[in-house]
């Protein structure tokens, strides 16, 4: 599946998007941002409070416990800042 | 007329307004609201040189449109207008505009609101902020933004 970054989320892995093919027992969003966790420091930093971090699946916003099976596109950014 | 943009370029508001309303008689009340970049008095960091709003391409267009379908059921709306800036703006530039159009004022002062509530806790938009003394830093979300769009939640009524 593809997983975007934006803002700081962004700036602290250093990539807008990759693909990642995570385990099986990765099963929810919360999971997900565990798993991207253990991948190096900049990801480590960008999930260090998993609860500021936001995501979407597919374009729409997904809580913590959305389950990410069939997913295409998961994107983790902070809270929202428009307007 | 219902229409979503997501762009670099300026808007004229006056002008958006206008196009709402023209050739129809059906109209009794236009609001318009925008939002513009503002220069607080100078913060840690010094003036504020312009900020830059990083977006969601997609879910940007497509967030608001969700919100805009939830107001059209909400509200007898006879139109309305949303554009969204993204890129580096300067103080005293638009940001974002918002105008609603409908035979009553009450139906158009509402949805302009519940709209621009929503659009700033959950449009894909993130505004990073250029000093002219320090680093960038990403503007952090309020509470206050969170509440004034819940309200319209746990009230079922046509006011926050």
């Amino acid at each position: 599946m593809k997983i975007r970054y934006f803002a700081w989320v962004r700036e602290r892995i250093g990539q807008e998007a990759e693909e990642v093919e995570p385990p099986l027992d990765v099963a929810t969003v919360a999971d997900l941002a565990a798993w991207l966790a253990q991948r190096g420091e900049g990801y480590a930093h960008a999930f260090e409070n998993p609860r500021v971090v936001r995501a979407a699946i597919d374009r729409t916003h997904a809580r913590p416990d959305a389950p990410i099976a069939g997913a295409r596109e998961i994107a983790f950014f902070p809270p929202m800042t428009g307007g | 007329m219902f229409t979503v943009r997501i762009q670099r370029e300026d808007f004229d508001a006056g002008a958006e307004a206008a196009a709402l309303a023209r050739g129809r008689t059906d109209v009794g009340a236009v609001v318009s609201f925008a939002g513009l970049c503002r220069a607080d008095p100078a913060e840690e960091g010094g003036r504020l040189l312009a900020l830059t709003l990083e977006h969601y391409p997609g879910m940007a267009e497509e967030e608001i449109e969700r919100h805009l379908a939830q107001a059209r059921a909400r509200w007898p709306l006879a139109g309305a207008t949303i554009i969204h800036r993204h890129g580096r703006i300067t103080p005293g530039e638009n940001i974002v505009l918002v105008v609603t159009a409908s035979a009553h004022r009450a139906a158009a002062f509402a949805a302009a609101e519940f709209l621009m509530d929503w659009l700033k806790t959950s449009a894909p938009f993130w505004k990073r902020e250029e000093r002219e003394a320090g680093p960038h830093r990403w503007i952090e979300a309020k509470a206050a933004d969170d509440d004034a769009a819940e309200r319209w939640q746990s009230t079922g009524s046509d006011t926050p």
